[in-house]
């Protein structure tokens, strides 16, 4: 019997756009193009089951094995640092993490710096680098509002467009890192479902290198 | 004594069997005590799979800790005798984080350690073992081989700082090329030598595929020991292990402990390392030891999911029995019943939520009914 290939796709737009990826590279189902609120397509014949995720439970359920490869944006390996393989950037859902903050911030060395975040991780890391002394501050959403409260001094978050900030009267001081989207793959998946994965990643990274 | 093997749980039975297989090859087994000072892991926290410990102070005021691992006792207690080996086997329980749920939980560990003037014959037999205790969970599994001394000396060869060979290791763990080229250009590293790196990225598989295209592209370009000496080992080790053996340079433990040979042991069906091991005699010389030394350890609480399904029944009769009938009715029934290790709950009322596959009613010592599973 083939062995089954689980692939976790971030649900959502990325995921349709990664879906189409995968479908090109030869991994066709095509029940997951049916309109209905179903979560596991599978095709039996080529010996592939997708299912949405929450973008952020990706990495959770390659490390896991749940799901043999994924992809996760970078942010989210970043943040939570799961023991996977990142095989390949995508080259898609770019954006960037960075520090931004009210127009007017000026960074008082002498005070401790007040970081607003769901990216505690990340954060924590960038400004342990610098030597800089931070109070984090861990948020859930909305977090350009903390900097207008005087909650926080600047927050550090994802950008893609950069409007969010603007309309809410910030700016980006720093980037921390550039984010994309990445295939990741469970690392005992890795030895056992080798061929398939190898053909995925072989694939996609030709596609990738044509769209340049 | 009669042991019936249904009795035993998966784990158990691995235990045994791992037993016995490092007991045949001379290993000797190490008792420990489930305490150690603390300063001990204070000096080494790097060296562990997770730096909380769980400590608390003893009556003297000493503090202790719960051991989060094995190795570093075993090494502190063994008397150095750099001239001669020294084999121990340990099956023992540690206390850390389980990364999962962030709070410290019981695990058992179970491993070998080979210390004293270890020479390629010590290797092959360690890796053989490594394999075989993976073989004796599944045979679906292989053993990852990888060389510190290759990455070390092209990763030194590069002129970079600490901070980032750091970088370009992490790259090679994840078998991250993409990222190796963003970190090999911010640092300054030529085109080249980031090839040197990626082809460490991109070797893996067996090793008659692997060494000789590795041997060629390196030649003139690093120093060939590591290969020779990888070519040496898996020559070396048990024929009936040779198929697992793969090479994987995205095996890269911290080179502050470990140098040379090192491996890790996968599982179908286990979504992280089951074993894990390799030299380290970097960690010998700063804990003051002149002897070598390699082991591994089996991860055993990995295991936990495998090879069982859920238990259908709860016990397989129940024998219900009233005030008139004599306690050694009972016992005799009882013992009827269990024949084939068959097991056989005796009570005066069937217990709520229990699974049984039939039910037997003694009356007035006289089995007289049999009821089928409820």
């Amino acid at each position: 019997m083939k062995k089954m290939l689980n692939v976790a796709l971030p649900k959502g737009r990325l995921g349709e756009k990664v879906y189409a990826m995968f479908e090109k590279a030869g991994f066709e189902c095509p029940s997951i193009k049916e309109n209905n609120r179903k979560l596991i397509f599978e095709n039996e014949e080529i010996g592939v089951r997708y299912f949405w995720v929450k973008p952020s439970d990706v990495a959770i359920y390659v490390e896991r094995g749940a799901a043999d490869v994924g992809v996760a944006g970078k942010d989210i390996l970043l943040e939570y640092e799961p023991d996977v393989y990142e095989l390949l950037d995508l080259d898609i859902g770019k954006c960037r993490m960075a520090v931004a903050a009210k127009k007017d911030f000026r960074d008082d060395n002498q005070r401790t710096l007040r970081v607003a975040t769901k990216f505690t991780n990340i954060a924590s890391q960038y400004y342990l680098s610098k030597g800089r002394d931070i109070d984090i501050i861990h948020l859930n959403g909305s977090i350009e509002i903390a900097p207008i409260l005087d909650l926080s001094d600047v927050i550090v978050d994802i950008v893609e467009t950069g409007t969010t900030l603007k309309e809410n009267n910030l700016e980006v001081f720093e980037t921390i890192v550039p984010i994309s989207a990445r295939l990741i793959a469970n690392k005992t998946s890795f030895r056992f479902k080798a061929e398939s994965i190898e053909k995925i990643v072989s694939e996609i990274a030709a596609q990738t290198e044509a769209d340049k | 004594m009669n042991l019936n093997e249904s009795s035993l749980s998966f784990n158990e039975k691995v235990i045994f069997a791992l037993r016995s297989l490092y007991r045949e090859r001379g290993y000797s087994q190490y008792k420990m005590s489930k305490f150690e000072e603390y300063d001990l892991y204070a000096r080494n926290k790097d060296f562990l799979i997770s730096d909380s410990v769980i400590t608390f102070t003893d009556t003297n005021g000493k503090l202790m800790a719960l051991k989060p691992d094995v190795t570093l006792s075993i090494i502190k207690n063994l008397k150095d005798l750099p001239d001669c080996v020294q084999k121990v086997y340990y099956n023992e329980n540690v206390y850390r984080i389980s990364k999962g749920s962030h709070a410290f939980k019981e695990i058992m560990q179970t491993g070998l350690e080979c210390f004293g003037d270890i020479d390629n014959y010590n290797i092959c037999e360690v890796v053989s073992l490594a394999a075989k205790s993976l073989r004796t969970v599944s045979e679906s599994s292989v053993l990852d081989i990888s060389h510190l001394k290759l990455i070390g000396d092209i990763t030194d060869s590069l002129g970079v700082d600490e901070y980032g060979k750091k970088e370009i290791i992490k790259c090679i763990s994840e078998k991250n090329a993409h990222e190796l080229k963003r970190v090999c250009s911010s640092l300054g590293v030529d085109e080249e030598k980031t090839e040197l790196i990626r082809l460490l990225i991109t070797t893996c598989g067996r090793p008659d595929e692997v060494l000789p295209r590795l041997e060629a592209s390196l030649n003139g370009r690093t120093d060939l020991s590591p290969i020779k000496q990888l070519r040496e080992i898996i020559d070396g080790v048990d024929e009936d292990i040779k198929d697992m053996l793969r090479i994987d340079f995205s095996v890269v433990d911290d080179m502050k402990y470990y140098n040379g040979i090192v491996f890790k042991g996968y599982i179908e069906g286990i979504p992280s390392s089951v074993v894990s091991g390799g030299q380290y005699d970097r960690l010998m010389n700063r804990m003051k030891r002149k002897s070598g030394a390699i082991g591994f350890a089996v991860y055993l609480d990995t295991l936990e999911r495998l090879g069982t399904s859920a238990k259908e029944y709860d016990v397989d009769t129940i024998l219900i029995y009233g005030d008139s009938d004599a306690p050694s009715a009972v016992s005799a029934t009882l013992k009827a019943l269990s024949v084939n290790g068959s097991s056989v709950l005796a009570c005066k009322k069937i217990p709520e939520d229990i699974k049984y596959r039939a039910a037997v009613r003694l009356s007035n010592c006289e089995v007289n009914s049999d009821e089928k599973n409820a």
